[in-house]
């Protein structure tokens, strides 16, 4: 770096900058890199074989099954959710309004294991719904139907939360605009207001997505544990650590890591692949 | 991405749940509501009685397993999971299942001995050469000795393990129940932890080699030797323990609704049988058959056993006093903190 007399005087000391990045470093590995080769360590434990073996077991990939079905179907609906809400919040004012955002919220204040006992309390055999839906043969909870709602409660504000900011930020004068030049409600949308919070919604979708793979608390009361049908990943590594399985529960988790780096890499390689424009819409 | 993309990615979502549904519903399966420990023991169990099923009926069978803390479970099924048999850990939590209605109150007449093809004991488990010279029961409530068993309000282990003590305080003290309380009280000063299921409680103290004691079923014991080798832990049996009788019942509600009552009553009845006693009896739970019993008498140790009939007047009461909202657990516990 060159030494430069207004630079220096605005940056910090170097042993201050070089602190600073040690320090984060040292976090970083010894609370992120660590754990996920310790995971990565344990499932190879027994040799790739093996950790192929636990994969292929009929529990565990019934159990990755349910748990990309549960999120292809809660993203989704908190995607559309999600940009409703922030549309409505701001792109108009209406009495309430704050009302609503605390109301989005509110998923991340709540104890996951509540938003569970919501749904049993609502649906369950005891609950407000439950019998009636018993005798029309319908089941919510310990079954698929229970874990897609729970899940798309806990996951609800991600898209929102993403989004309003964003939209709040980029204020309402480009959508007047086509207005005022004769765009119809949804070509405003579609041409204005979707390109410009574009990559707020997939930040916020690939979140979305992460939490739902990974919820564990919310879906846990719901489930019933019946194994092969109701068990979401997560709730299949805590059964099969329990049963002493540990190359398995291990195996099992690196799938749900892998998924995880699969989405962080992915919004890499977009940003990286679209950087310009992104950088023009978060600045405008 | 289009919005006309992602819709077309939901309805396939949407589908496939559909279809995931329907496949799982398309099979003859029973559900099996258990208790912790008895994984191992139902995964052999259900295998022999599928094969024994099909050879009889010709059709598939596929039963589905729940596992947790009985009381755990026993509130799942109250709230409609939908279970064609409960194997629980205690009469107590049957007979909540039966409060609500799903199931006959008479159940515990309707198969023999209880209705518990099995039964079990509490043990103590401790680490390899026993360092702090654990040998009985009021060895538990020395200062320094670390305690580990689940929560007596969500696990039917705990609750055997409680009443265990509390016998061998009232074997002691003349029936004195004071002194009875006083000692479990103190016992329960030395438990760091609650988990909620007794595997969890086992993994606390093996995995997570947290106390010096496990109080644990007979079984629960016998698989952590089995698991981690006999170099590691050793089993301790206590002077006195308890008879405990793990109940299985058919939920009538349930199978009415499904048309599962012949297949349900079936699988239970197999327990009864010489090979389900021999599976019970190889994944080291008493057999009640009297056959099998002087077969696998090697397996298990001779103590001196209570029962929950004679000592504490049936499940009923003892729940009610012991285990409900502010009961002798709650006081106790409450002050041991």
């Amino acid at each position: 770096m060159p030494a430069n007399a207004t630079a220096s005087a605005l940056s910090d000391p170097a042993w201050m900058r070089r602190l600073l990045i040690a320090t984060a470093l040292t976090f970083l590995g010894l609370f992120l890199l660590l754990p996920l080769v310790a995971v990565f360590a344990e499932a190879l434990r027994r040799g790739v074989f093996a950790y192929w073996v636990a994969l292929v077991e009929e529990d565990a990939l019934a159990a990755i099954k349910l748990t990309l079905i549960v999120a292809v179907i809660a993203v989704p609906a908190n995607l559309v959710f999600g940009v409703a809400a922030s549309w409505c919040v701001t792109k108009f004012d209406f009495r309430g309004k704050n009302l609503l955002i605390t109301l989005i919220d509110l998923p991340f204040s709540v104890s996951p294991v509540i938003s569970g006992l919501i749904y049993v309390l609502l649906f369950g055999l005891s609950g407000l719904l439950g019998p009636y839906l018993k005798s029309e043969g319908i089941q919510i909870i310990f079954a698929v139907p229970g874990l897609v709602l729970a899940t798309i409660f806990v996951t609800f504000p991600f898209v929102a939360r993403e989004l309003i900011p964003l939209m709040q930020e980029q204020g309402s004068e480009e959508e007047e605009a086509a207005l005022v030049l004769g765009a119809s409600g949804w070509q405003t949308f579609w041409r204005v207001t979707l390109p410009n919070i574009k990559w707020g919604l997939l930040y916020g979708v690939l979140l979305c997505n992460a939490r739902a793979m990974g919820e564990f608390g919310a879906v846990s009361v719901v489930s019933g544990h019946i194994r092969g049908y109701t068990n979401t990943m997560p709730l299949h590594v805590e059964i099969l650590y329990n049963e002493y399985n540990f190359v398995a529960a291990f195996a099992v988790a690196s799938v749900l890591a892998m998924l995880a780096l699969v989405t962080l890499v992915a919004k890499t390689a977009l940003e990286w692949r679209f950087g310009a424009e992104l950088a023009a819409t978060r600045h405008k | 991405m289009s919005f006309r993309r992602r819709l077309s990615i939901l309805a396939a979502g949407l589908t496939l749940a559909w279809l995931g549904v329907a496949a799982a519903d398309a099979q003859d399966t029973l559900l099996n509501v258990s208790y912790d420990p008895t994984r191992e023991l139902y995964v052999d169990f259900n295998q022999a009685f599928a094969k024994k099923w099909q050879s009889e009926t010709g059709k598939k069978l596929t039963v589905k397993q729940s596992h947790g803390g009985s009381g755990k479970q026993a509130r799942s099924v109250i709230d409609g999971l939908d279970a064609d048999v409960v194997t629980l850990a205690l009469g107590y939590d049957i007979d909540a299942i039966a409060d609500s209605g799903l199931l006959a109150k008479d159940w515990q007449a309707r198969l023999p001995n209880n209705s518990s093809p099995y039964t079990s004991t509490i043990v103590f488990l401790v680490r390899k050469g026993n360092p702090k010279a654990i040998k009985d029961w009021n060895d538990l409530v020395k200062p320094g000795v670390s305690v580990i068993t689940p929560n007596p309000k969500t696990s039917g282990g705990a609750r055997w393990n409680y009443l265990a003590a509390w016998a061998y305080a009232l074997d002691k003290n003349g029936n004195d129940e004071a002194k009875a309380k006083e000692f479990v009280g103190q016992l329960f000063k030395n438990v760091p932890v609650l988990d909620s299921g007794a595997r969890g409680a086992t993994v606390t103290f093996t995995q997570r080699e947290l106390g010096d004691v496990l109080l644990a079923w007979e079984n629960e014991a016998y698989l952590s030797l089995q698991e981690f080798g006999a170099d590691k832990f050793e089993i301790v049996v206590p002077s006195l323990s308890i008879l405990a009788e793990p109940p299985v019942a058919v939920v009538d509600t349930v199978v009415d609704r499904k048309g599962t009552r012949k297949v349900a009553e079936a699988y239970l009845q197999f327990l009864y049988t010489r090979e389900g006693q021999e599976i019970a009896a190889k994944n080291f739970y008493r057999p009640r058959s009297p056959e099998l019993a002087s077969q696998y008498a090697g397996r298990f140790a001779n103590v001196k056993l209570v029962t929950i009939d004679q000592t504490f007047g049936g499940w009923r009461p003892t729940q009610e006093k012991h285990f409900a909202d502010g009961g002798v657990f709650d006081q106790i516990y409450q002050k041991g903190r």
